[in-house]
C-alpha cells in the first residue's frame, strides 16, 4: 500500500521519535507512506463553533494534496491518508467530516481558497493504528523478531484518538486497539483506568499545575497496576507525561520516573529494526535502562 | 446560580445566541449531571459543566465570565457520555469564544517565562493560542 502522509510539525521537531519509528515500522508491514508536498499546520484542534468556517481552511488545504496525489498516480491509494499523530488526525478528520457533510460550507472554503483546485470532498482520513487493525494484528505478529517479553505496557489512548465517537478509531469507553498491538509484539498488557482521562493538553501553556495533577494520577494508576512504561500516539501528550516528570518529581518526592513510548517505537524494537529507527535518545524518560534491564536491548 | 426564574429578553437572547454558535439545543439538557462527574477538569472549575448547561438555559451571561470556560480543555470525556446527545465542549467553546471575538484574551505570551517557552512543544502553543487567544 502506498499512502499519502501527513506528519504535521510536531513530527519533525519534537516528535521525531514518533515520524522515524512509525515510518520504519509501517514499511516493515508493507505500507509506504509517501510524504505530501507543500502541506502545512492543521491548526491542531478542530473549531468547534458553528460559524467559524476559517479555521477548517488549513486541514482543508491538506485534503487538496490528497486529492491530488490520488489523481497524478504518486500513490496506489484513492482519496486516503494516514496520520500520526493524534491530534492532527482529529482536527483533520473533524474538518474533512464537516465538509463533506456541509455542502455549503465546502463551496465557501473552496472559492476562500482560489489559488488552489477545488476540494472534492471525498477523502477519509485515517490514523496509521487503524489501517494496522484492519490488516489484522497477525500480520503484525508475523513480523516479531524479538517478542518483548515481560515488558508491562499500560496502552495510554487520551482523548483525540478515541473522541468524539464519530471521530475515534476505537470504543470511546472502552479502547483496546494498544492492547492489541502491544499483545501482538509479546508485551504484557495492563489495564489502566486512567488510559482515557485528558492529560491536561494545552494548559501546560499557562496552567501548568493541572498538568502535572493529571500527568501524576495518569502515571501512578498505571504503576499501581503494574505497568512498567506506558504508550501514546499524541505529541502534546507525550510532553505532558514524559517532559513533565522533571516537575511531577520536585512535587511528588516518591514518584518513580517512568517510560513513555510511543507506539510506534515498541514495533521498531519488537521488529528487531535497530535502534536508529527506534530513536529512544529522544525521549525525555531514558526508556534503554528498562528495555536492558528485560534483555530487549 | 440565578434565583429568579423571570426569563427576561436579554436572558433569552443570550440562550438563542449560545445555541447558534455552538450548534446545540441547550434547553434539551436534563441536568443530570453526568457530564460534570466525569470532566477530567471539574476540581479547577468555579461552576460545573452542568451548571453551565444550567446557565445558558436561563440566559445568565454571568457564565461567559466563569473560569470554567477556560478550564474546559475539549476533552470530549462528556460529549460521549450525555444521555440527551448534547456537547457541553461545544457549550464551553462557544462561550470562550463570544470573549474572544471582542479581542478579550485569556493568556498572554509575554507572560510564559523564556525557560518554558524554550522546552513547549509547537503543538502546546498553537493549541493554547488558538484555544485562548481572539
Ligand atoms: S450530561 Fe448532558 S443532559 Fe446531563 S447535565 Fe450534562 S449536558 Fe445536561
Ligand atoms: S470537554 Fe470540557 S467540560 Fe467536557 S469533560 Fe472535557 S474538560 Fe470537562
Amino acid at each position: 500500500m502506498k499512502i499519502p502522509y501527513y506528519p504535521g510539525c510536531s513530527l519533525k521537531t519534537s516528535a521525531k521519535n514518533l515520524e522515524v519509528s512509525a515510518l520504519a515500522a509501517a514499511e516493515k508491514l508493507g505500507i509506504e507512506m509517501v510524504e505530501m508536498p507543500r502541506w502545512n499546520c492543521c491548526g491542531t484542534v478542530f473549531s468547534l463553533t458553528s460559524d467559524d468556517l476559517m479555521h477548517h481552511v488549513a486541514s482543508v488545504r491538506n485534503l487538496v494534496r490528497v486529492q491530488e496525489m490520488s489523481e497524478n498516480g504518486s500513490v496506489d491509494t484513492t482519496n486516503k491518508m494516514v496520520t500520526l499523530c493524534s491530534m492532527c488526525f482529529n482536527t483533520m478528520k473533524s474538518a474533512a467530516k464537516r465538509v463533506r457533510e456541509n455542502a455549503e460550507d465546502l463551496v465557501k472554503i473552496n472559492s476562500f481558497m482560489d489559488t488552489e483546485p477545488d476540494y472534492n470532498g471525498n477523502v477519509q482520513v485515517l490514523h496509521l493504528l487503524e489501517i494496522i487493525r484492519d490488516m489484522g494484528f497477525d500480520k503484525v505478529s508475523a513480523k516479531v523478531t524479538r517478542p518483548l517479553e515481560g515488558l508491562k505496557i499500560a496502552p495510554y489512548y487520551g482523548c483525540m484518538l478515541i473522541r468524539p465517537k464519530e471521530i475515534g478509531i476505537d470504543d470511546p469507553e472502552d479502547p483496546t486497539i494498544g492492547a492489541q498491538l502491544f499483545k501482538a509484539l509479546g508485551a504484557e498488557i495492563v489495564d489502566n483506568p486512567f488510559k482515557k482521562v485528558c492529560c491536561g493538553a494545552y494548559h501546560t501553556v499557562h496552567n501548568k499545575d493541572t498538568v502535572i495533577e493529571l500527568a501524576h494520577d495518569i502515571l501512578t494508576h498505571a504503576q499501581e497496576e503494574g505497568g512498567e512504561a506506558i504508550s501514546t500516539s499524541c505529541p502534546l501528550c507525550a510532553f505532558n507525561l514524559d517532559n513533565r516528570q522533571k516537575e511531577i518529581k520536585e512535587k511528588y518526592l516518591k514518584f518513580k520516573e517512568m517510560p513513555v513510548f510511543y507506539f510506534s517505537q515498541l514495533m521498531t524494537l519488537a521488529f528487531g529494526l535497530g535502534e536508529d529507527a527506534c530513536m529512544f535518545e529522544a525521549n525525555y524518560v531514558d526508556p534503554r535502562p528498562l528495555l536492558k534491564s528485560k534483555n530487549l536491548l | 446560580m440565578p434565583t429568579n426564574t423571570v426569563i427576561t429578553a436579554a436572558n433569552e437572547a443570550f440562550l438563542r445566541r449560545i445555541n447558534e454558535l455552538s450548534g446545540e439545543k441547550v434547553t434539551r439538557c436534563e441536568q443530570c449531571g453526568i457530564c460534570s462527574a466525569g470532566c477530567p477538569l471539574v476540581a479547577e472549575m468555579d461552576r460545573t459543566p452542568a451548571e453551565m448547561m444550567r446557565m445558558v438555559q436561563l440566559g445568565d451571561e454571568d457564565i461567559a465570565k466563569s473560569k470554567t470556560i477556560w478550564i474546559c480543555a475539549s476533552c470530549f470525556t462528556c460529549t460521549v457520555k450525555c444521555p440527551r446527545g448534547l456537547d457541553p465542549s461545544k457549550v464551553a467553546e462557544a462561550l470562550r469564544q463570544l470573549n474572544l471575538r471582542k479581542a478579550v484574551d485569556y493568556i498572554d505570551l509575554m507572560n510564559i517565562p523564556k525557560e518554558e517557552m524554550e522546552i513547549l512543544p509547537q503543538i502546546a502553543l498553537v493549541s493554547a493560542f488558538r484555544k485562548l487567544t481572539g
